[in-house]
C-alpha cells in the first residue's frame, strides 16, 4: 500500500475523507472494539493533554509541548506496534504513550520536573524522554541493528517533527539505516512548524517523505489527521521492517494546534485564519463521524469514556503530586554504575549542608 | 609475548569478542583496513562483518547507533578515527552516553567505548594532534581512560569493555608502535580508576599519563643525577581520577608539578592543583608547578616543539619547583 503513495507526484496516503467515511479499498481490518479503541484513546490523550495545561498555568507542572491536533499520528501509529516493538518518542508524544500503556502519571511527573516520570517501568518498551532535536535518531537505528543482531523479530519506532529532519543527526540515521536496512521506521510528524520556523524553511523539497529515496528505501506522505491512515501505514512498514526489508520513513502531515510550548505565542508568526482551516480537520471529529456512520458511537459511549478519561487524569494528577521529590541521594547513585569517591564526597557534604539548613 | 601498544589492543579486542558475543566493533575503516592503525586488524576475518562494522563517515551516527545498542544489551566499541574528529559527536557523547542512566533512573544505560587516537609529536595534519581530555572530564557520567603502556593498554581496555559506563578511551598515537613490552597472553584486567606509580621518589610528585610518561621518565633520570628524586604517577584513569594515591604521594613529596599536552588553561592538571590546594596545603614545602601544552591550536609539524611539552621542559619544571 505504502508503494501505491509517491511523494514525489504528491501522492499522500488518506483512508478517512474530512466527512469521515473511510475509502473502502484501503480500510484496515480493526473489529468495533479496536475502532472504539483508538477513538477513546484519542479523546483521553486531548483531555490529558488540555489538565497539562491547566495545571501548567496554575503553576503545577513546568514547561512541556502540548500535543493538540496530533490525537491520530500518536494514537493512530502506536496502536500499531507490538508489545516486542521499541519506541524513540520525542517531546511531543503524549499520545503515543497513552497508547502504549505508560502510567499518565510518569507523563506528568516528568514535566513536572522529576526524572522519576521518565524513568519508564519495566516491560514497556519506550525509551526515555530526551530533549535535543533529533539525537535519538542514531540511537534508535543502533537499538534496531542490536535487535537484528540478537535474532529478535522485532522492530523501532522513532517519532521526530518536522524541524528535526534540518539536523545532521536526521541525515545519519536515515543513512545509517539505509545501509545497514536496520528494522526502523522512521515517523516524522509533520506539524508545520518547528517553533516559528514554517517547514518551507526547513526544506526546499515537496514533501519530507521523498527523503527517503535519497536514503534508498521508502517514504510515504500520511495524512496524520487520519488515524486509520496512520495505523495501516505503520502497521505495514513495521511488519516490513520485522520480516528483513528494512525502515521506512513516514511523513505525517498535520498541524500543531497549539504554540509550540507552554512557553511560547504562535500568534507571532501564524495567521488566525489558518489555525481555522486545520481545526476544521480535526481527528477526534473526523474518527467520530467515522464511528457513528458504522453505528459504533453514541452519546452514552460518548460520556463513557470522556468519565473514565477524567478519573483517569484526576488519579494521575493526584498520583503525580502526592509523590515526594527524588531524594538527592537519586541524583548521586544514578550517574555511574557505582558512586565513585569523590561523588560521595560531594552527596555527604550536601546532605551535610541540607541537615544545616534545617536547623 | 612482546607486544606493541597496538597489538596489545587488538588483543584485548580480540579476546573479549571471543569471550562475549555481545561485544561488537563499529566505525571507519575498523573491518576490511582493519583500523588505519591496525589496532582492529584481522576482525573482520575472525568476527564477521555484524560483530566488525564498517560504517558511513558519520562519527554522530557511530556513537549514536552505539548507544542505541548499548541500551539494548550489546557492548559496542566505537572506534573515532582520530580524537579531532570527536566534535561530531560530541553531543550524542554529552548530551545522551553520559545522561542516559540517570535520565532513565537505571532502566537505561549505555555500557560502550568509545575508542580514538589522540595526542601531537607524531608531525601529523592539523586535526589530528588534539588532546582534549579535560572535555570529557567535565561531563559527569563519563569515565576517561589514557594508558602509556602496551601491558596497561590491553588491560584498561578489557577494563573498559567489561565497564557498565560510557568511557571515552583514549590512545596515544605516539606510544603506538614507541616500544614493546611483556604483556600475558591470557585476559586480565587493569582496574579504572587507579592511578600507577611509575617511579618511587621522595622530592616531588609528577603526575602525568599517556604520551606524556616516557618524557617524565627521561627528565626524572635527569634530575637523579643532581640528587632529587621525583616520584611519577600515571593516572591511567582521568576520570574518576585517583584522588587519593596523588594526595598521598603529594603529602610524602610535598611537591608536586603536574604534566599535560593539553593546553594550560581549564586542563585536568587544573582540576589537580585545586584538589591538592583544597586538600594538603599546608603539607606542600613548594608552590605547585604544571608543565602543559600551550593555550594555542596545536601547530602543524614546522612548530610542534614551540606545543608539545618534552624532557627539557620537564626538567625546567622540576628545578623550578625545587628552587622555589
Amino acid at each position: 500500500m505504502i508503494e501505491q503513495f509517491d511523494p514525489i507526484k504528491g501522492e499522500r496516503l488518506q483512508i478517512l475523507s474530512e466527512a469521515g467515511s473511510a475509502d473502502p479499498k484501503l480500510e484496515p481490518t480493526l473489529s468495533g472494539g479496536e475502532l472504539k479503541k483508538i477513538y477513546s484513546l484519542m479523546v483521553t490523550t486531548r483531555a490529558a493533554d488540555i489538565k497539562a495545561l491547566r495545571l501548567q498555568r496554575q503553576g503545577r507542572l513546568g514547561t512541556f509541548a502540548q500535543s493538540l491536533g496530533h490525537e491520530a499520528c500518536q494514537v493512530g501509529s502506536a496502536m500499531a506496534v507490538d508489545r516486542k516493538d521499541w519506541v524513540f518518542p520525542y517531546f511531543r508524544d503524549l499520545g503515543t504513550f497513552i497508547t502504549l500503556g505508560l502510567p499518565l502519571k510518569n507523563y506528568y511527573l516528568l514535566w513536572m520536573g522529576s526524572e522519576d516520570g521518565n524513568r519508564i517501568p519495566d516491560g514497556l518498551n519506550i525509551f526515555s524522554v530526551t530533549v535535543p532535536v533529533a539525537t535519538q535518531l542514531p540511537q534508535a537505528v543502533g537499538f534496531a541493528m542490536a535487535l537484528r543482531y540478537r535474532g529478535e523479530s522485532a522492530a523501532v519506532v522513532a517519532y521526530f517533527g518536522d524541524g528535526a529532519t534540518s539536523e545532521g543527526d536526521f541525515n545519519e540515521a536515515l543513512n545509517f539505516a539505509g545501509v545497514f536496512r536496520a528494522p526502523v521506521v522512521f515517523i516524522c510528524v509533520n506539524n508545520q512548524y518547528a517553533i516559528s520556523t514554517p517547514v518551507s524553511k526547513q526544506t526546499a523539497a515537496r514533501t519530507i517523505a521523498q527523503k527517503a529515496v535519497a536514503y534508498g528505501f521508502s517514504g510515504v506522505q500520511v495524512d496524520g489527521n487520519d488515524a486509520l491512515a496512520m495505523y495501516a501505514a505503520t502497521r505495514e512498514a513495521l511488519e516490513k521492517a520485522r520480516s528483513g526489508g528494512g525502515p521506512t520513513l513516514i511523513e505525517a502531515f498535520t498541524y500543531r494546534m497549539s504554540d509550540h510550548t507552554t512557553s511560547d505565542d504562535a500568534s507571532r508568526y501564524r495567521t488566525k485564519l489558518e489555525v481555522e482551516e486545520w481545526s476544521k480537520k480535526d481527528p477526534i471529529e473526523r474518527f467520530r463521524a467515522y464511528l457513528n456512520g458504522k453505528g459504533l458511537w453514541d452519546e452514552p459511549f460518548e460520556s463513557r469514556i470522556n468519565q473514565e478519561a477524567e478519573d483517569l487524569i484526576n488519579r494521575a494528577v493526584e498520583e503525580a503530586e502526592s509523590t515526594p521529590p527524588p531524594p538527592p541521594e537519586d541524583y548521586f547513585v544514578h550517574t555511574y554504575k557505582d558512586i565513585p569517591s569523590q561523588l560521595k564526597d560531594e552527596l555527604a557534604d550536601l546532605q551535610d549542608f541540607l541537615k544545616e539548613g534545617s536547623r | 609475548m612482546m607486544l606493541n601498544m597496538v597489538q596489545a589492543l587488538n588483543q584485548a579486542l580480540r579476546q573479549e569478542m571471543e569471550k562475549d558475543p555481545k561485544v561488537v566493533l563499529l566505525g571507519e575503516d575498523v573491518g576490511v583496513d582493519g583500523g588505519v592503525f591496525r589496532v582492529t586488524e584481522g576482525l573482520l576475518e575472525k568476527f564477521g562483518p555484524q560483530r566488525v562494522i564498517d560504517t558511513p563517515l558519520a562519527e554522530s551516527a557511530i556513537v549514536g547507533a552505539s548507544i542505541g545498542m548499548a541500551a539494548a544489551g550489546l557492548r559496542p566499541v566505537a572506534e573515532i578515527q582520530f580524537m579531532g574528529f570527536i566534535y561530531a559527536a560530541f553531543d550524542q557523547v554529552v548530551s545522551h552516553a553520559a545522561r542516559l542512566r540517570n535520565r532513565s533512573r537505571g532502566r537505561y544505560t549505555a555500557p560502550l567505548v568509545i575508542r580514538t587516537p589522540y595526542g601531537a609529536g607524531v608531525k601529523a595534519l592539523e586535526h589530528h594532534s588534539e588532546s582534549t581530555e579535560a572535555l570529557f572530564c567535565q561531563i559527569p557520567g563519563l569515565k576517561v581512560v589514557v594508558p602509556s603502556t602496551p601491558y596497561d593498554a590491553k588491560g584498561l581496555l578489557t577494563a573498559s569493555i567489561l565497564d557498565g559506563d560510557p568511557v571515552i578511551f583514549l590512545e596515544p598515537t605516539k606510544l603506538y608502535r614507541a616500544g614493546r613490552q611483556d604483556v600475558p597472553e591470557e585476559s586480565y584486567a587493569v582496574p579504572l580508576g587507579q592511578a600507577k606509580i611509575v617511579r618511587e621518589g621522595d622530592d616531588i610528585t609528577i603526575v602525568a599519563w599517556g604520551a606524556m610518561i616516557p618524557p617524565c621518565q627521561k627528565a626524572a633520570e635527569s634530575v637523579e643525577n643532581g640528587g632529587v628524586f621525583p616520584e611519577i604517577l600515571d593516572l591511567r584513569t582521568l576520570s574518576p581520577w585517583d584522588r587519593g594515591a596523588v594526595l598521598q604521594s603529594v603529602k610524602k613529596t610535598g611537591r608536586l608539578l603536574v604534566v599535560h599536552e593539553a593546553p594550560r588553561t581549564c586542563g585536568l592538571g587544573a582540576e589537580i592543583a585545586a584538589h591538592i590546594a583544597e586538600k594538603a596545603i599546608y603539607d606542600l614545602k613548594a608552590p605547585v608547578g604544571r608543565v602543559t601544552g600551550q593555550d594555542i591550536t596545536v601547530p602543524y609539524s614546522k612548530g610542534e616543539e614551540y606545543y608539545y611539552p618534552g624532557p627539557e621542559r620537564i626538567i625546567r619544571g622540576i628545578k623550578k619547583i625545587m628552587e622555589s
